[in-house]
Formats: structure tokens, C-alpha cells, sequence
């Protein structure tokens, strides 16, 4: 993996108690719909459409796991981070 | 007008008190609808409009959704987040863009193009085992149902438009269906899903229209325009009534209109009897919304709040903050009457979906209550410190359920002590001088009750598991379900044995089990000398006049003679001879 694709990927970890749920991951859609190209979540291996709530509740993630977070373009990088500060914040919750 | 048709009687959970009788209004939110989609090809030069008709039909179903939200009620503004969830999905990949795929590449219609993608996202929901994220197909189904209906141009039951007085019948109903239930037009609801815990069940409280849910297949046994009536007290729905079966209900209903009014007059004053004993009745309450009908009620104070709510339908153990700000709200709205916690009672009866470490042979007998919360100090120290934390905020007792054995009471004393030094340490405000109780539910502690009322505050006798484990009887097996006898003399022997210790002693004793709030055990209650009974609210006005009209003076002679009795049957026939007169023509609501 070389540098470039490294700084397109963050691994944060689910902080809200009730776990990645549907609200949190509409929120979680909404800020990745807005991204020019693909955006992604990805746990244990299994990368989801970050852009599809119906999607991201497949991953069935609870508070503690860990996800890495994945745009496809350098000019996403300001939505890769507002996911990551929507994760970090525990969906605002 | 029941054009031949018999009666029908149909039995489900009772959602919200009253009797109403009315028109049946079927309104078709469920997705068999969806069933009868016909499948059929689109020729390759007609797709693209096709495609435009789904995308059509979603922007309407939408609009139509977000006209909803704007309308739900400022009392109802909680549940409009779930309507907000909802406005996303329509949109969403897996949803919308899969649909359009389907269409264009398979060339067929839009209905059934829509109906294969839903089938493919349940799939895709089937195997995941946590019972919240499985539960979200529920809301996939109403978003692509609002869809559906928008493309077969079945007009939309607008629930909010409906200008009759009519009874609602439902499969079941969204949130957004109860949201625009307008109070003036509908006279009550009645279900195919839904139990005590739904959330319609919660709405359906909140509306306090009546309402029987659960009813299995309301819709299928039910047509547009039949006469229902629904008794929300006891969960009944009678179809097509008999012209005596209206007049029957018609009295009840207006009895029980007549006997709200009479009883609310004095419901808030204090229950005491002829000879001038006082009883004080407390409710028992599971959801912190309900202390506001406690409080209708005319509640002495809470005398057991059951805290598992807040365990269950989610992922993980709640914080101590979450905690904290439900018990405050109870123990604030109750000041300066008393709160009752008890303290987590799952496994068991309540299975925690996220802390299922084994399978258990008879969970009845197993790690549950105070034995699971000592095994787990750090989710017990949670509870306990949020429990004191809310003591500083009005009167809190604390009993601990399914004590057992001595040291176990002295254990979880210790675990009180630890939590509160720890909030000492952090500086926090908390009330260190609650009151303890221990749950009576065991048989062998009522037989030790004199030597844990040297450690307790007060006793609680838990009626239902007393008598379970007394009997040795599972009331929830058909079988043997008729043998569980709250009556047995075994049972009434155990209580005496209680109140005995409790008085020689010193300390309080509180009876909430079921046994508590039907009239027809009182005499034998005040007999032996209760002073405290917890029951479900709406029992509470019932108790309280019934107390009043009883001398207690009275039922200390007869409970000479009910320990004579041999059988429960006997006791039970002996009750209802003396005092059966006491409590005429009752609603029977507390059933």
C-alpha cells in the first residue's frame, strides 16, 4: 500500500452505545452521498457502500468495532474526514 | 347489518383502555399487497420510461412522507426520527438504484423489479443475529410498501384524511400511520402484530384511545364496514356483534366512562378503611412514561419500577448517564412519594440478546436477577450508582430481586456500599441513607426472613415467582398453567410468615406481585395485616375503593376461618361468599 492510497483510509472505532444503528448510519449516508466518487465502510474484510443505509446496517456494527472508513478520490478527502468526526462523535448522540 | 354473518369473538393483547363500537376501516399496510404483483416484460424501447414511472412513483411516496412529518403533533415529535430514517431509504442504493438495475436489466416492470429487490435486502437481513439491526426490515418494508402503493395507484390510505368515526384494523401500524391518527375522527385501533412492549403499544398509551393489538388476523377475519367492537381491557375484539352483545358493551362502555369520572374524584385521596386503617397503593411501572398515569391514578408512589427496559432491543449494556437521567425523571415527576427501584431482573423471562453466554436447561432456576448482577459487578455498579445518583433527587428505596440466601442480601448490600463510595470519591451528589429491600420470592426466604430482616429495610413479596417457585408450576405451560394457585394455603401461609417477622421486627412489608391488585384477595390481605400493595395503575382506583368500603376489623375473624380451609378452591369459594357483595358490578379491568 503505498502512501497515496494510506491517507484515503481512516480506522476509527463505534463509540455510541447503541452501535452503528439505522439513524446514525442515514447520518453517516448522508455525509458520504455528497462525495464525487465512492465512499466505503469496512469491517472485518467486508467493505460496504457507505452511501446506502440499507448497506452499512448489513454490517451489524456494535459500539467497540472497529471500521475503516474508504473514499475512492484525493478530492473526497474532506468527506472522509467528516465521516470520521461523525464516528468519532458518536453520531451526535 | 350483520347480514347473516355469526359472531365473532377475537382475543389479543389489550393495547389501551376503554370500549368502543364502531365501523371496521381496513387500511392495508402490510405487504401482502405485494404478493399479487404480476410480472411482465416491458419492451427494450418503453424501459427507459419504465423506469421514469418508478422513479416517479418514489418521488410522490416521498413527498407524500415528508407532508406526514411536517403534520405530526408536537406530543409525538420523539417518534418523527424514525420518519426521518425513513425519508433516507427511499433514496438509498440498495433500495432505489438496485430497483432501476432490476428493471433495465431484466426488462420487466417496475412492481416487480421493486418487490425482488426488497426480497433480496431481507435475504441479505436474514442471517444477521442482533434482533435490533434485523428488526430495521421492518422499516425497509414500510418505505418500499409506500412505493408500491404509488406504483399499483392504490390509493394510499391517508390516515390523516379519514372523515368517518371509524375503528381502525390494521396488520400493523408504522409510526407514521399512528403519528396521523386524528383523535376526533378514530374511536380506536386494533392490530394484527404488536405486544405490550411495541411501540404501538406505547402510542397507542399516549393517544389513550382504546386499542386490542396482537390480534394475529384481525384484517383476515375482519371487512371494511363490519361492526367491531373492541374492549381494550381485556384485549377482546367481538366481529359482527349480536344486538345483546352491543347493548352489553354499550353499558360497559358507559360504565366504565361513568366509573372514570367517579373513581378520578377520589383516586387521589388516601385509601382507608371503615375502622380506619390505611393502606397505601402503590403502582407498579416498567417505562418512565408511565409514572405520569401512576400519578392519574392516584398512586401512594411507586412500589416497583422494573428496570430491564433499558436492557433490552439494544446492543449494549446502557451507561450509567442513561441510566441516571430515565431514574431521575421517575424519582423527580413521583417527589416526594416514593420511588421503589428494583434492581435488574433479566435472564430468565427477559433474555439480554447481547450477553447470552449459554443456553440455560431451566432458565427459571438460573442465573437471573441478583445472582447474574453479582456475577457482573461492573454492570450491577452501573445500575447501582445511577439508582443513588437519582436518590438525590426525591425519595428512592432500592430492593434487590430473587434474594435467596443471607449472604447473597449482605453481598449486594456490599455492592450498594462500594457504589457509594465510589460517587463519593467522584464528588457526586447522592442520598447514602435509601432504603434496601429484599424481594420475598423464594420459599426459602420466607423461611430465613428473620435473619435477613436484620439486614433489610423493608420485604417486597414478589407474588408471581413466589407462587411459581412455591408450586413448582411454569404458568406460562399450558398443562399446568390452571394449577397456579394464588390461593394456595401453602402460599397464603408464606405471606402470614412474613408479615409476622416483618412486625416483630420492624420492618416494612410491601406485597407487588399480581395477587395485589384484584379486590377479591384484599380481605385476605388486610386479614393478615398488609399495609402496602404495588399493582398495575389502572387497578389502583379500584383498590383504593374497595379498601374503603372493607373493615378491617372484619378480616381478622375471617382469616381464622380461610386457615381452616384445606384447598385453594375452598379459600377462593369462602371469599366470594363473605365479601363477594363488596365488589358489585366492578369493570373487570385489572383481568
Amino acid at each position: 500500500m503505498d502512501d497515496s492510497t494510506h491517507t484515503l483510509e481512516k480506522t476509527v472505532s463505534i463509540v455510541n452505545d447503541l452501535g452503528l444503528h439505522a439513524r446514525a448510519a442515514a447520518k453517516l449516508a448522508a455525509v458520504a452521498g455528497r462525495a464525487g466518487g465512492g465512499a466505503w465502510l469496512i469491517s472485518n474484510g467486508h467493505a460496504v457502500d457507505a452511501t446506502s443505509v440499507i448497506d452499512i446496517l448489513t454490517l451489524a456494527c456494535s459500539r467497540g468495532m472497529t471500521v475503516t472508513l474508504k473514499v475512492d478520490s484525493a478530492d473526497d478527502l474532506h468527506i472522509l474526514e467528516e465521516m470520521a468526526v461523525l464516528v468519532n462523535n458518536g453520531f451526535g448522540e | 347489518m350483520t347480514d347473516g354473518r355469526n359472531e365473532i369473538k377475537l382475543v389479543g393483547v389489550a393495547g389501551s383502555p376503554g370500549i368502543c363500537i364502531g365501523k371496521a376501516y381496513l387500511i392495508d399496510t402490510d405487504m401482502s399487497g405485494v404478493e399479487v404483483v404480476e410480472k411482465y416484460f416491458i419492451d427494450s424501447k418503453n424501459i427507459s420510461w419504465e423506469v421514469n414511472r418508478f422513479k416517479a412513483a418514489v418521488k410522490k411516496a416521498k413527498d407524500e412522507l415528508s407532508a406526514i412529518i411536517k403534520n405530526v403533533p408536537d406530543d409525538l415529535q420523539d417518534h418523527v426520527h424514525i420518519l426521518e430514517t425513513h425519508m433516507v431509504m427511499f433514496k438509498d442504493k440498495m433500495l432505489y438504484g438496485k430497483t432501476i438495475e432490476t428493471i433495465e436489466n431484466e426488462q420487466v416492470n417496475a412492481e416487480w423489479a421493486l418487490k425482488k429487490t426488497v426480497a433480496d435486502v431481507r435475504e441479505m437481513f436474514r442471517d444477521i443475529a442482533d434482533p435490533y439491526i434485523k428488526g430495521r426490515v421492518t422499516d425497509i418494508a414500510h418505505v418500499s410498501n409506500r412505493i408500491m402503493q404509488q406504483l399499483l395507484g392504490t390509493t394510499t390510505v391517508d390516515i390523516g384524511k379519514i372523515d368517518k368515526r371509524v375503528i381502525l384494523v390494521a396488520h400493523d401500524l408504522s409510526p407514521a400511520d399512528t403519528s396521523q391518527i386524528q383523535l376526533d375522527k378514530i374511536k380506536g385501533f386494533v392490530t394484527d402484530r404488536g405486544g405490550r412492549t411495541s411501540h404501538t403499544a406505547i402510542i397507542a398509551k399516549t393517544l389513550d384511545i382504546p386499542s386490542v393489538l396482537g390480534l394475529e388476523n384481525a384484517t383476515k377475519m375482519i371487512r371494511n364496514d363490519d361492526i367491531i367492537i373492541v374492549d381494550g381491557e381485556s384485549g377482546i375484539v367481538i366481529v359482527n356483534p349480536t344486538d345483546e352483545s352491543i347493548i352489553k358493551y354499550q353499558n360497559r362502555g358507559q360504565e366504565y366512562e361513568a366509573y372514570k369520572i367517579d373513581v378520578a374524584k377520589s383516586s387521589h385521596l388516601p385509601a382507608q378503611t371503615v375502622d380506619g386503617v390505611s393502606v397505601k397503593v402503590l403502582a407498579n411501572i416498567e417505562l418512565p412514561a408511565e409514572t405520569g398515569h401512576a400519578k392519574e391514578y392516584g398512586a401512594d408512589g411507586i412500589g416497583l419500577f422494573r428496570t430491564e427496559f433499558l436492557y433490552l432491543s439494544r446492543k449494549e449494556f446502557p451507561t450509567e448517564e442513561e441510566l441516571f437521567s430515565e431514574y431521575r425523571k421517575v424519582v423527580e415527576n413521583m417527589a416526594p412519594k416514593p420511588v421503589t427501584i428494583r434492581t435488574l431482573d433479566i435472564n430468565g423471562d427477559k433474555v439480554v440478546a447481547y450477553d447470552q453466554t449459554e443456553e440455560e436447561a431451566n432458565p427459571a432456576l438460573g442465573l437471573r436477577a441478583i445472582r447474574f448482577c453479582l456475577k457482573r459487578p461492573e454492570v450491577f455498579q452501573t445500575q447501582l450508582r445511577a439508582i443513588l445518583r437519582a436518590s438525590a433527587f426525591g425519595n428512592v428505596k432500592v430492593m434487590f430481586p430473587l434474594i435467596s440466601a443471607y449472604e447473597e442480601m449482605v453481598q449486594a448490600r456490599d455492592a450498594l456500599d462500594t457504589a457509594a463510595d465510589s460517587l463519593k470519591k467522584d464528588g457526586v451528589e447522592y442520598n447514602r441513607d435509601i432504603e434496601v429491600g429484599a424481594m420475598i420470592e423464594v420459599p426459602a426466604t420466607v423461611i430465613i426472613a428473620d435473619m435477613l430482616a436484620d439486614i433489610v429495610d423493608f420485604f417486597s413479596i414478589g407474588t408471581n415467582d413466589l407462587v411459581q417457585y412455591s408450586l413448582a408450576i411454569d404458568r406460562g405451560n399450558r398443562q399446568v398453567a390452571h394449577l397456579f394457585q394464588t390461593l394456595h394455603p401453602a402460599v397464603i401461609r408464606m405471606i402470614r410468615q412474613v408479615i409476622e417477622v416483618g412486625k416483630s421486627k420492624g420492618v416494612d412489608v410491601v406485597m407487588c406481585g399480581e395477587m395485589a391488585g384484584f379486590p377479591i384477595n384484599l380481605p385476605i390481605l388486610l386479614g393478615l395485616g398488609l399495609e402496602r400493595l404495588s399493582m398495575n395503575p389502572p387497578a389502583i382506583p379500584i383498590m383504593k375503593n374497595a379498601v374503603r368500603s372493607m373493615k378491617a376489623g372484619d378480616t381478622k375473624s375471617f382469616m381464622e376461618e380461610v386457615f381452616t380451609k384445606n384447598t385453594a378452591a375452598q379459600i377462593s369459594d369462602l371469599v366470594h361468599q363473605r365479601f363477594g357483595d363488596l365488589f358489585p358490578s366492578l369493570p373487570d379491568i385489572t383481568q
